[in-house]
């Protein structure tokens, strides 16, 4: 386990910053204590300071893991994060989608949506923009990215804009559930 | 020669005329109104008799009593049974008896153990008790004048008392069971070995022998007749579980009742073992588990055990406190019970549980009921440092969290790896933060870290609870099974009991459940605990339940343990369960080796500072804190009956020390103070002792010695200590080691003011009642003084031992 390079950080921020902007400051100093990110085995993990002083005793290839895991960097170096870190972005995020019911079933099936099954959008988003996906109750379901859309005229309703496409980044599905049998306890 | 009207005597001879005679005279003596009377005086004649037979040996014990209410043989009244003819039904055993001693030669005596299955040897012992009915019949059959209702003639209609009918009926179940197989002897060698032809043949003769002329045909009035060995290979092959389920049944019910509902010559352990068979077969155990459940439960018990085993429990889920709340959650499920603010049963559903956006946004969790009163019963606060030993999947790990508002710290720990990738899952989909996840065998702990305010272990076992999750349990499980799992729950719990910090200020609790019925794996271990280390078991907080066992068969175990909890599926509805919460008082670790104690418990002087940052052991603290840490702690000792062994140990350490004489005053303080506050553990506020300082050398070796005299001695110890100057030490040491004693196991006998290196040991300590147990210490140190060796007796409480054999004997509980 060890701080992040500088480099790593920057990189790092730039992939949240897509999200949530400047509120990565936020992320930082909270309210509660201080909170760090911390590498381990290529992850990211985010976690406070308190945490962090009793993990140090542990040793390094029996830490599994810490905190949250924001996310991991590949092989060549490239951020990519995990739906973990959706209850961290939710809050911050500037750009909110909100998909209709049906549509909800299958965004957490992995599938793209179509904008058919867009219920609210944030305004001025611009394409490719990186989202967060809610329900309609306001439940965060993953984040997206906003592949195609094209501002309505108007400037608000839906029904003149031309397709929106949002191609789903990461979300809460089957599959990402990290791998092992839920078993109840 | 007159021929006398004498009912008792038998009359012998192959002859129709003896038959004819001894027929009138039972006949007579039916009708005498004094039966009774003829009766005992035939038995009395006849009771000669048979007490010659008996002396003779009888070679099978025949166990049947003559029970009074035998209502299988009411009809086997043997006519005319020479001597012991007409008596009550109930005395059927004396009749045969005395039939069986006449009749050498009977013609089927065998058959008469039918149900019995006594040994049919013509031996007088033999069956006749049990069979007497039978046996009657047959050997009256050729000596009794039957007027013709031999056992050729079926009806005859002559005039006899019995019905001839009746009579005939008798002699032709008589015949039929002698034509039928012969039955075994030992019953007890072979369980019912009897032919299968046998049980049919019996339950409707039976049915016809009711009382003496009381013939009913009802089939519930039929007693139940253990099968025969035929019979039972038959079921080997192809079970019948129609049939297996009846008697199964009709096996408990004679159980309930014995006294009347027997079967005449069957133990009870025939029973039992034909139950136990049984069951194994209908429910598919195997014959060690299915022992195992017979000696836990009850047999009405044991029947609805199985039957829930079968079933699954419903599936229930708790909501996370930490997203959401359960009013939300629960729009079509039912609160689980008042015990659970969190909990919700799902009774059907028409999606997947585990597959809805609350799943996957982890607003609930699947767990089971019984999961979540570990936690609860282990109460975490706000800004606790947790662990949690064996934490996969992680239902009780998120619950800890989520009790602690993501506050304060936990680390989950556990030794599969696949199963940590589970937690990770797990801990991440429910928003809990405040985690730690590693990977350790939970035996290393408090080595990598230690100095929580709760552990929860919720151990590996056999899974005995989860049947009705893991039907595979009940073939797989042996004996060695059964005790390795005890032996690693063993080991888990010292070492999480090392891992509590004692001086926490709001914890020092630890919780260790399993899902498991057996004793071996959860009293026996609780037990263990008990002795081995400073910790008593405390109120876990959950009102309901059953308590957990103080005694079970040869076993004897701490009455505290009446406050562990046991939950079971068919009484609660939940998988079966043990939980057990201990409070640690003291953070040193008691052990044989003297020495370790003090060495082990961490200097006053640390303590302030240690207190609450436990995780490095100081070892080797200063002398002086030591020893006032070890008075007070030898006096918290005293005074917790319990382990009275450190105390003394302490003391003698701290006397062996032999430094500040100041000290002692000191501590004679801090004593005070924390003998004020002994009751609660609270104690530590005194001191913050170290989970492990074994570093320092110190070896008393002590001999148990006198009990509670001794005890009383060390008692006194300490207060003469208070204050006193370092003669007064020296001279309790020896006393104290004299009183140690009994509390405790050997522990060198120091060359009082010496410390020496002790080895700190796994601690063994007896309880009083063990106290004369010698225990092995192996001290290291310069002096190796040996534990004497002293079994049960009591050695003289011994100043100061130099040497003493070694004791081999390790009290291990």
């Amino acid at each position: 386990m060890r701080p992040l390079t500088e480099e790593e950080t920057r990189v790092m921020f730039e992939k949240i910053a897509k999200y949530i902007g400047e509120n990565l400051q936020l992320l930082v100093d909270r309210p509660d204590g201080t909170y760090c990110f911390r590498l381990h085995n290529d992850r990211v993990y985010y976690v406070s300071e308190k945490i962090l002083k009793l993990a140090a005793n542990i040793s390094g290839d029996k830490l599994v893991s810490l905190g949250t895991c924001f996310g991991k960097f590949t092989k060549t170096h490239k951020f990519r994060l995990h739906i973990t870190a959706l209850d961290y972005l939710a809050p911050y995020a500037k750009y909110k989608v909100w998909i209709k019911p049906g549509a909800e079933q299958s965004f957490l099936y992995g599938n793209h949506v179509l904008k058919s099954g867009l219920g609210r959008i944030t305004e001025n988003t611009c394409q490719y923009q990186g989202v967060v996906v809610y329900s309609m109750a306001d439940v965060p379901l993953g984040t997206h990215i906003l592949l195609r859309y094209k501002r309505p005229e108007t400037g608000n309703s839906f029904a003149n804009s031309s397709q929106v496409q949002l191609k789903k980044k990461s979300a809460y599905t089957l599959e990402n559930i990290l791998p092992g049998k839920i078993w109840p306890s | 020669m007159g021929r006398k009207l004498d009912p008792a005597k038998e009359k012998r001879g192959p002859g129709r005329k003896a038959r004819k005679q001894k027929g009138a005279e039972t006949e007579v003596a039916r009708f005498l109104p004094a039966a009774g009377d003829e009766s005992s005086k035939r038995l009395s004649s006849r009771a000669r008799k048979r007490a010659a037979k008996r002396r003779l040996g009888s070679a099978e014990a025949l166990e049947m009593p003559k029970f009074p209410g035998a209502k299988p043989f009411p009809g086997k009244l043997p006519k005319g049974v020479s001597g012991g003819a007409v008596q009550t039904p109930g005395k059927k055993g004396a009749q045969s008896l005395l039939r069986a001693s006449q009749g050498k030669k009977r013609p089927a005596p065998t058959h008469s153990s039918e149900e019995e299955e006594e040994e049919d040897d013509s031996e007088e012992d033999d069956v006749v008790n049990q069979g007497g009915l039978w046996d009657s019949e047959d050997s009256d059959a050729d000596m009794i004048d039957d007027y013709g209702a031999d056992s050729t003639s079926e009806d005859d209609d002559e005039g006899e008392e019995l019905l001839p009918i009746e009579r005939a009926a008798r002699k032709q179940k008589a015949q039929e069971a002698v034509a039928g197989s012969q039955w075994s002897e030992e019953e007890t060698e072979e369980e019912e070995e009897e032919a299968e032809e046998e049980s049919p043949e019996s339950g409707p003769q039976k049915n016809d022998e009711t009382d003496g002329g009381l013939q009913i045909n009802v089939d519930e009035e039929e007693p139940f007749v253990l099968p025969s060995a035929g019979e039972m290979e038959q079921d080997a092959q192809t079970p019948d579980l129609q049939r297996i389920h009846k008697r199964i049944q009709d096996i408990v019910a004679v159980l309930r009742d014995f006294g009347t509902q027997r079967e005449e010559g069957r133990s009870r352990s025939e029973y039992l073992h034909r139950l136990q068979k049984d069951l194994a077969t209908y429910y598919s155990y195997g014959d060690f588990l299915l022992g195992k459940l017979m000696d836990l439960f009850p047999l009405s018990e044991l029947v609805e055990f199985l039957e829930a085993n079968e079933v699954p429990r419903p599936i229930t889920l708790r909501t996370n406190t930490l997203k959401t709340r359960r009013r939300d959650l629960a729009q079509n499920l039912d609160p689980l019970g008042k015990w659970s603010k969190t909990g919700l049963v799902v009774y059907d559903s028409s999606v997947p549980i585990g597959a809805t956006p609350e799943y996957l946004a982890g607003h609930y969790m699947l767990q089971g009921a019984s999961s979540m009163l570990p936690v609860m019963a282990l109460a975490p606060q706000e800004h606790e440092r947790i662990l949690d030993m064996c934490c996969a999947p992680g239902g009780k790990t998120s619950y800890i969290a989520q009790l602690m508002k993501n506050t304060g710290v936990i680390l989950a720990n556990d030794a599969n790896a696949e199963r940590l990738k589970s937690v990770v899952g797990n801990l991440h989909r429910l928003g809990v933060t405040n985690t730690i996840i590693s990977h350790y065998d939970g035996r290393q702990f408090p080595k990598v870290v230690g100095g929580f305010d709760r552990v929860l272990l919720d151990a590996p076992c056999s899974g005995t609870g989860v049947i009705s999750k893991d039907p595979a349990v009940k073939t797989n499980k042996d004996e060695k099974d059964i005790l390795r799992c005890a032996h690693l729950q063993k080991e888990l719990l010292l070492s999480a009991i090392d891992s509590v910090n004692a001086t926490s200020k709001t914890g020092g609790y630890l919780v260790y459940c399993t899902c498991s019925i057996m004793v071996e794996e959860n009293e026996w271990v609780v037990d263990y605990a008990l002795k081995k280390r400073n910790v008593r078991l405390v109120p876990t907080g959950l009102d309901f339940g059953q308590e957990g066992f103080t005694r079970f068969r040869e076993r004897r175990f701490h009455p505290t343990l009446r406050s562990t909890r046991r939950f079971y599926p068919h009484t609660h509805n939940m998988d079966g369960f043990f939980i057990a919460k201990f409070k640690k008082f003291s953070n040193s670790i008691p052990q044989s080796q003297t020495g370790n104690s003090a060495a082990s418990t961490p200097t006053n002087l640390d303590l302030p500072e240690v207190k609450d940052q436990m995780t490095p052991k100081p070892k080797g603290s200063s002398h002086p804190a030591k020893k006032a840490r070890v008075a007070v702690k030898a006096k918290q000792q005293l005074q917790k009956r319990q382990h009275p062994k450190k105390a003394s140990f302490q003391k003698q350490n701290g006397i062996s020390k032999g430094t500040d004489s100041s000290l002692p005053t000191v501590s004679c303080d801090t004593k005070s103070q924390a003998s004020s506050k002994l009751q609660d553990s609270s104690q530590p506020a005194q001191k913050a002792e170290v989970i492990r300082g074994p570093k320092v050398p110190r070896k008393l070796k002590q001999q148990s010695a006198m009990p509670q005299a001794s005890k009383k001695v060390g008692f006194r110890k300490q207060n003469a200590s208070r204050g006193t100057d370092t003669e007064v030490p020296v001279l309790s040491l020896s006393k104290t080691q004299a009183a140690l004693k009994p509390e405790d196991c050997d522990q060198p006998l120091g060359n009082s003011k010496r410390a020496e290196k002790v080895k700190q040991q796994l601690p063994e300590q007896p309880f009083k009642k063990a106290a004369f147990r010698k225990h092995n210490g192996t001290p290291k140190g310069p002096e190796t003084s040996t534990v004497s060796l002293l079994s049960s007796s009591r050695p003289p409480p011994a100043k100061r031992r130099k040497s003493q054999s070694r004791g081999s004997s390790h009290l291990s509980s």
